[in-house]
């Protein structure tokens, strides 16, 4: 499954209005989909780096656990039905929020925008 | 360029307590009562009413449910917690109807609408002439915390709209999408919650399918495949346990198919009002 994290900084700070939605986020978000994780560090609304996460003891505010096939399937362009959105796959039980969910819930189009731009192809 | 829609306040009790409703309307015809989704308000319809194919045969009526759009909560409002229920809903529809002396009117609704519809369809059949629900389903299972839909530490509006941004399709116009998003960022603190009260909880509408008689009531359904919230195995349920219903699954539709794609959703529904075009 292709995804650039490398490229996501440039692609959320090139998003038009991505940084404004997310303007008071200020968080360190692991995203991990099975044995594959990486770590977001945001300050503001921008996405500051984007690299795989420590492999021991690695230090988050929220993590988004994927079901790898689920982040897949969200992945593809178009998305299918109920596999489209972030809350999709959690009501399709493909996406756990644990952690302090305050950020991920006061920023959802952050989140959502943020994480929909892997889908665009390797730069 | 003025379009046909115009807009009065009604005047009427519900519940026992005076209210100010919010109510638009265009075209003549047959009455057709549409009833938007929670959190929103009778905007979600303005493609439907300048749509001349509909209004030249029906005269279509959206009024913003109290504490909505336009229409004012309550007096006393401030002391207690919005919390819609089934009775306070389906009451709301039949009075707003006697109100303005429709006749047996098609009512349509998406959403909690599309609930609501349900109820009627069972226990009113003598009041309206049919019904049709927009993603509609009999009962719809918590999938998050809506905790947070009115909390101090989320922006009621922004969580509000993101909350059910996912549920547009992504296919439906850019402007369109933003635009039904806009109305759920405007809605009142606590107001989208307070509907949940009714569509995720209270009102399980399932024990009354059985007491829908489809040759008094015509039920017809249609449902956008892009719905994770009311989802197409959701409606398809819902129908196969009213006889005589019918169900559609719409592609490249959402939840909201009248206000994020409505040419989408056009081609599914004059099929389904030109079937009450005989109904009187």
């Amino acid at each position: 499954m292709p995804m650039n994290f490398a490229a996501l900084p440039a692609r959320a700070a090139a998003a038009p209005g991505l940084a404004r939605w997310g303007r008071h986020l200020n968080a360190t978000v692991l995203v991990e989909a099975g044995d594959r994780a990486w770590t977001l560090v945001v300050r503001d609304g921008v996405l500051i780096s984007a690299d795989p996460a420590a492999a021991i003891m690695p230090r988050f505010d929220l993590a988004l656990r994927f079901a790898p096939d689920g982040l897949a399937r969200f992945l593809t362009s178009p998305p299918p039905p109920g596999w489209h959105d972030l809350m999709a796959l959690m009501r399709n039980g493909a996406l756990r929020v644990e952690g302090n969910v305050q950020p991920f819930m006061a920023h959802l189009f952050w989140f959502k925008g943020v994480l929909a731009l892997l889908r665009e192809p390797a730069a | 360029m003025i379009e046909p829609i115009i807009g009065r306040y009604l005047r009427l009790d519900l519940e026992g307590r005076p209210h100010r409703v919010y109510v638009e309307e265009a075209g003549q015809g047959i009455p057709l009562l549409l009833l938007h989704t929670a959190g929103s308000d009778g905007r979600q319809w303005r493609h439907l009413m300048n749509d001349a194919a509909v209004t030249d045969r029906f005269r279509c009526i959206a009024f913003d449910m109290p504490w909505h759009g336009k229409s004012s909560p309550p007096e006393g409002w401030q002391g207690e917690e919005y919390r819609l229920t089934t009775a306070a809903y389906t009451g709301m529809a039949l009075a707003v109807s006697a109100a303005l002396g429709l006749d047996r009117p098609l009512v349509m609704g998406c959403s909690i609408g599309g609930r609501i519809v349900l109820d009627l369809a069972a226990g009113h059949a003598e009041a309206v002439r049919g019904v049709i629900g927009l993603q509609s389903s009999a009962f719809v299972a918590p999938y998050y915390d809506t905790e947070w839909l009115h909390h101090p530490h989320a922006h009621g509006g922004e969580v509000c709209a993101g909350v059910v941004s996912g549920l547009i399709a992504p296919t439906a116009p850019e402007a369109d999408r933003w635009e039904t998003l806009w109305h759920y960022m405007q809605g009142g603190p606590g107001v989208f919650r307070g509907d949940l009260h009714f569509y995720k909880g209270e009102g399980d509408l399932r024990p009354r399918l059985a007491g829908i008689d489809t040759k008094r009531c015509p039920v017809v359904l249609l449902s956008g495949e892009y719905d994770y919230s009311c989802r197409p195995e959701d409606t398809l349920a819902t129908a196969a346990a009213v006889p005589g219903a019918e169900a559609v699954i719409m592609k490249g539709l959402g939840h909201f198919p009248m206000s994020e794609d409505y040419a989408a959703l056009r081609v599914h529904l004059l099929p389904a009002l030109a079937r009450f075009d005989s109904i009187s």
